[in-house]
């Protein structure tokens, strides 16, 4: 009988030998055997003693240059039984994303072998067909190419020459940016942790997506505080359209408010600063979060376009729910005016008549393209024209 | 008019870790699934447990070996027997070590005289008594041939908690003792965690196998019962993923038919060391003090 040999050298079972032994056993089935030779003085009771606590058996025997013969016992291959392959790696194979993952899958590695029993986590949003998108992956991929360095990406150092009163305008929209922004990042980080682990694509989108948001909030913040400003006023309007955003606990629905509806809007809003605010600072700031929004609408319509497809009745619940929307903000005072007049006067570029009537008609231009964008997005998840633009005249008065 | 006993088959096992209670509610569950009907009793001591059993509180006690020698003798000064009837795997033909520091000068067994031997809790069959009357066969008495240096971690647990033996060995790899005894697999345990560096110790001497822990019951417990309690252990296969879990608590991978053979090392050692009496009395001063303080 020519046995495998595995020869440790001087290697001794409290310096790692084992590894060699597992090594080696893998390769055989249970019953079979392997020698072992070395010249650790303790290889043989160690070893002896290490195969115990595996359930291997190990015979001191002289076989063929063998200092032990160790025999694999079934133990070591006990995890494997009935363990099941939880789809595969590659979202793009054939069954690789599970229509309803169990549980017990809970964070194991998508396409693992994962052994049976075990903790059963609670993901609450484990059903495929309620938030994959195929896209995911690839809006994913491109988020982390375009992350961006506020350090570095802006030039703090870029002039402000502007008066006073405009500065007081730019103040008073970043102080309104950054409270939206807040929403946005803590709208998808709440659903972020009840993602079944398996749709790991739509984890590192609405990962991304967050730290997205921080990176926002960060520079609207730097740029309300760039001369010496103190931050503007946020009302109580503001607060309570975004509060409704948060209270929503269907992902679907907060989804399509925030996303479809909301940082939508903000894409036209962050495109008029981006044209139309009077430092450089300012409108490099909106294009660098214009072009995160923009991938942050396409991941919603993505997933909401599938999600509609296999969820007809869903359209509905999407209307009613911006309808719901809008009767709970009827009280409410809408955008707030500081805000309004604060786009004109920045978009005006100066305090004078003429200035404020072009911040007017800009402001006016604003608001009519807002709408038709909102408009053209609820075309894409299936409304008429009609449906949409009745649901586009419902969205929050205060853009998100 | 017949009245039916509701009263499960009770098991005693002694507290040396939380994780005890895990184990032992799993196993109550595995057992209700089977049909059986099992529950337990945990001890914070292993001399309670054993004078419990004797009293008939329990039916079957989990015992460490030297529960089990203590079981036995206080079993037969009452006119009874004691039974190990099952065991894992890994209480099997278990040995202990003697372990230096790989640079020092000590070579033989004889080289100690005069030096000073770390070892486990006062109780701790693996750690103490066992490699203890291991050295007093090699010719050399404890406490007079060389100083003990008893390392007391949860005493009344009979070494079951691996504390003892680990401040043992880091206080060898320290220098502040010459030799520390502690059970082979804890040996690799020690190893794998890094409290000893690769190479930095080796093995002096090794006792003979004995056997660990077992499953004990008394005459008088109904057959027909501790049969099907030990048939069920038996039948539990680390391939069950249900199981396993449970298995892995315990540390096997399967039980065995219990044996006897293997504590007759241990028996030595605690008449040698005068440990117990042959009654099952508590004969060791310290450890008297211990308990009763
Ligand atoms: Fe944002
Ligand atoms: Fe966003």
């Amino acid at each position: 009988m020519n046995l495998p040999i595995v020869d440790l050298g001087a290697l001794g079972l409290d310096g790692g030998a084992h590894v060699l032994v597992r090594l080696a056993l893998d390769d055989c089935r249970p019953g079979e055997e392997i020698g072992v030779r070395g010249s650790h003085p303790d290889l043989v009771a160690d070893l002896v003693t290490w195969c115990r606590t595996q359930g291997h058996q190990c015979v001191p025997r002289g076989d063929g240059g063998a200092d032990a013969v160790v025999r694999r016992g079934s133990a070591s291959w006990a995890a494997w039984v009935g363990a099941e392959r939880s789809g595969h790696p590659d979202p793009h194979t054939d069954s690789a994303i599970a229509a309803h993952p169990p549980a017990a899958w809970g964070l194991a590695a998508r396409g693992s072998a994962v052994e049976p029993g075990g903790p059963e986590p609670v993901f609450r949003l484990d059903v495929r067909d309620e938030i994959w998108t195929d896209r995911a992956g690839s809006l994913y991929a491109q988020a982390v190419a375009g992350q961006w360095n506020p350090a570095s990406a802006i030039d703090w150092l870029d002039p402000i020459v502007h008066g006073r009163e405009i500065e007081r305008a730019v103040v008073q929209v970043m102080t309104f940016l950054v409270e939206n922004e807040e929403a946005a990042l803590v709208v998808p980080a709440r659903f972020l942790g009840q993602v079944h682990p398996h749709f790991r694509e739509i984890q590192q989108m609405l990962a991304v997506t967050i730290a997205d948001e921080a990176r926002h909030i960060e520079v609207f913040t730097r740029r309300a505080t760039l001369t010496g400003s103190e931050l503007a006023l946020s009302t109580v309007g503001g607060r309570a359209s975004l509060q409704s955003l948060l209270e929503e606990p269907d992902f679907a629905i907060a989804s399509f408010l925030l996303s479809v509806m909301g940082e939508g809007t903000f894409v036209s809003l962050l495109g008029f600063l981006e044209r139309h605010a009077p430092d450089p600072v300012t409108r490099r700031i909106a294009r660098l979060t214009r072009q995160d929004e923009a991938r942050h609408v396409a991941f919603s319509l993505a997933h909401l376009e599938r999600h509609v497809q296999h969820e007809p009745g869903l359209r509905a619940r999407l209307a009613s729910a911006v309808e719901r929307r809008h009767r709970a903000l009827q009280g409410t005072a809408g955008l707030n005016d500081d805000v309004f007049d604060a786009l004109v006067l920045l978009s005006g570029g100066a305090v004078s008549p003429d200035a404020v009537a072009l911040g007017w008609q800009r402001v006016q231009q604003l608001q009519r393209e807002m709408a038709e964008h909102r408009q053209a997005r609820l075309g894409r998840l299936g409304f008429s024209s009609g449906e949409a633009e009745t649901l586009s005249s419902l969205h929050t008065r205060n853009f998100m | 008019m017949c009245v039916v006993s509701l009263r499960p088959f009770v098991l005693g096992a002694v507290a040396y870790d939380p994780k005890v209670v895990t184990i032992w509610e799993g196993f109550k569950q595995w057992f209700a699934d089977q049909g059986f009907a099992f529950d337990f009793v945990l001890y914070s001591g292993y001399e309670a447990q054993a004078e419990a059993h004797l009293a008939g509180h329990v039916d079957v006690t989990w015992d460490s070996p030297l529960c089990w020698v203590r079981t036995r003798r206080l079993a037969e000064a009452a006119g009874t027997r004691a039974h190990a009837i099952v065991m894992r795997d890994s209480d099997q033909d278990l040995t202990s070590l003697v372990l230096v520091r790989a640079d020092s000068n000590l070579t033989e067994v004889s080289q100690l005289r005069g030096r000073t031997v770390a070892v486990g809790a006062v109780d701790s069959p693996q750690a103490t008594l066992l490699p203890l009357a291991h050295l007093a066969g090699l010719g050399l008495e404890p406490g007079s041939d060389f100083t003990v240096r008893r390392f007391d971690v949860m005493v009344n647990k009979h070494g079951d908690h691996v504390g003892g033996e680990r401040d043992a060995v880091k206080a060898l790899v320290a220098g502040e003792v010459d030799a520390a005894c502690v059970i082979d697999g804890n040996h690799l345990v020690f190893a794998k965690e890094g409290t000893i560096a690769a190479g930095a110790v080796r093995v002096l001497t090794r006792t003979a196998p004995f056997d660990h822990c077992t499953m004990t019951v008394l005459n008088g417990v109904d057959t027909a019962t501790t049969d099907r309690f030990a048939k069920l252990l038996l039948s539990m296969s680390y391939d069950d993923p249900a199981v396993r879990p449970l298995l892995r608590l315990e540390g096997l991978k399967e039980w065995r038919v219990g044996r006897t053979t293997g504590y007759a090392p241990l028996e030595a050692a605690v008449d040698r060391l005068g440990f117990y009496g042959a009654d099952g009395s508590i004969l060791n001063d310290d450890y008297r003090r211990i308990l009763a303080s």
